[in-house]
């Protein structure tokens, strides 16, 4: 037992390594995750931007929060798809009869979400810096929000987890993506929530994503963060630590 | 290689899934070193067996030693001494062969996993595609991948769980050389199969399964003597389509 408790990191990052293989040799994966929300960015700055009244200087510094957000957004239904492959496949399977440690091939999915999340959210970064993108904030305050961030993408991941595991089908793992790329086009991500109707803004305003991306662009702005990140964190966590349970129980049934 | 006389033991094996009973109390042994398969049609629970015997699944009651650990009591080390090769194809598509047998060699623990590959790859023919995506792979080659998987790290007890179920004729030959080189070099083997002709040509022993039981087991001896002595009558050869088959596409006969 202590034996196969020692190998647990390796295992976990011979199948991170495996699954960061699969999203660099997937070209689909690439431009879905960093390339479309680049260009989404472009798009809302270069051609929308310009009619869009936010109350800031700079639309890209109000953009930025809700364009890592999308991405991040835009990776799960991918990480959903991989799990699902590896339980078709038989591939889990073939793990678990092996001497590996049980949990790290699920873990391993986890991970390279979270790494590739980083890799994409510093490329999208590097652009918005490029479209003029600027922060005062120290580096407290961005140390915060990558953790936001992090949490956010563990929180997804683990949900996206239930739903690869446990789908029948291809289109039904790859399903749980669709309502989670809805939530940053209704809220704060893209303009003030005080411009909507009354119920589209009871809605923008009491769902993660806008007290997510709120609290985001005020680390960023450098500006006192209120109520929000406690809210946002709440989400997240409890969001995180919910699929994570439902997760684990599907993962011990299935795999 | 192994100190125990019968590297699988099964004694009164019961398997229901919810309410459907599969196995009603399986027993039999294999010789260490020998080959033996369970024949059976579609659905008669060959695919449980393998699965509890490869801790996949639990029983509900009987007990289950490979290489004389309890499967139910000391799962760990019965992966340590097992291989599993299942009934679909689990290789990681987006991976070359090589990689495929490098990670299963790190998986294993292995200290030189790249040339671990390499005698694999060597050994199963599989030298001149090793680079190329398994995704490129004929059915045949995938297979023979499969099986090299599964060879890494040289477990003494392996599984096939229907090895050549959809392959051609001459892949077909190619996996029965393999288990019989491993046969050859003391490893038990444990095979699945609904084709007669496949337990006629290799097995040691052989087991039918039918309704959850084993309803004869033996060698081909004495499985032939259960019938009426054999009566001697004239009949022409006629060469069978798989021989035929096989001359026009200039392969071997011998099988």
């Amino acid at each position: 037992m202590e034996a196969i408790k020692n190998y647990f990191l390796v295992d976990m990052s011979v199948m991170m390594g495996r699954s960061l293989r699969h999203i660099f040799r997937s070209m689909d994966t690439i431009i879905t995750v960093t390339i479309m929300p680049i260009a989404m960015m472009l798009l809302f700055v270069y051609v929308l931007g310009g009619a869009i009244q936010t109350g800031t200087d700079n639309y890209v510094n109000y953009l930025l929060p809700g364009i890592m957000l999308i991405a991040i957004a835009n990776s799960i239904g991918y990480t959903s798809f991989r799990l699902f492959t590896d339980v078709q496949r038989g591939i889990f399977e073939r793990f678990n009869s092996m001497p590996v440690a049980r949990s790290a091939a699920l873990w391993g999915h986890v991970l390279t979400s979270l790494v590739s999340n980083a890799i994409s959210l510093t490329v999208i970064v590097l652009v918005a810096l490029l479209m003029g993108f600027r922060s005062s904030a120290g580096v407290f305050s961005w140390l915060a929000v990558a953790g936001i961030l992090a949490l956010f993408t563990l929180a997804l991941t683990w949900v996206a987890a239930i739903s690869g595991l446990s789908a029948k089908t291809i289109d039904g793992a790859s399903a749980i993506a669709y309502p989670i790329h809805f939530l940053p086009l209704i809220s704060s991500a893209f303009v003030p929530t005080s411009t909507m109707p009354r119920g589209v803004r009871a809605f923008a305003e009491n769902q993660p994503v806008t007290s997510i991306v709120d609290a985001i662009r005020s680390l960023l702005s450098n500006q006192p963060v209120g109520s929000e990140i406690w809210v946002a964190l709440a989400w997240c966590v409890g969001i995180m630590i919910w699929a994570y349970i439902f997760a684990m129980i599907v993962y011990r049934k299935r795999a | 290689m192994s100190r125990y006389e019968n590297a699988i033991l099964v004694k009164g094996l019961t398997k229901s899934y919810k309410h459907v009973p599969v196995l009603l109390g399986v027993d039999f042994q294999v010789k260490t070193g020998s080959i033996f398969a369970l024949l059976g049609t579609n659905g008669s629970g060959k695919t449980t067996i393998v699965k509890i015997l490869t801790t996949l699944l639990k029983q509900d009651s009987g007990s289950v030693m490979i290489n004389g650990f309890d499967v139910a009591m000391n799962p760990e080390q019965v992966r340590q001494s097992i291989s599993l090769t299942g009934q679909f194809v689990a290789v990681d598509e987006i991976l070359t062969g090589r990689e495929n047998l490098v990670m299963m060699a790190k998986l294993r623990h292995l200290r030189a996993p790249h040339q671990v590959a390499e005698d694999l790859l060597k050994r199963l023919g599989l030298t001149a595609a090793a680079d190329r995506r398994a995704a490129t792979y004929s059915g045949g080659m995938r297979r023979r991948l499969d099986i090299a998987m599964s060879l890494v790290g040289g477990a003494p007890v392996i599984f096939l769980d229907e090895p050549t179920t959809g392959l051609d004729p001459e892949a077909r030959i190619e996996v029965w050389n393999i288990v019989r080189e491993l046969s050859g070099n003391g490893t038990t083997v444990l095979l699945t199969t609904q084709y007669l002709e496949e337990a006629e040509q290799l097995a040691d022993t052989i087991a039918i399964l039918h309704k959850g039981k084993i309803i004869v087991s033996g060698t081909l001896e004495e499985l032939k003597m259960l019938f009426p002595p054999a009566k001697v009558e004239y009949i022409e050869k006629q060469p069978t389509l798989e021989e035929i088959f096989l001359a026009i596409v200039g392969e071997k006969t011998e099988i």
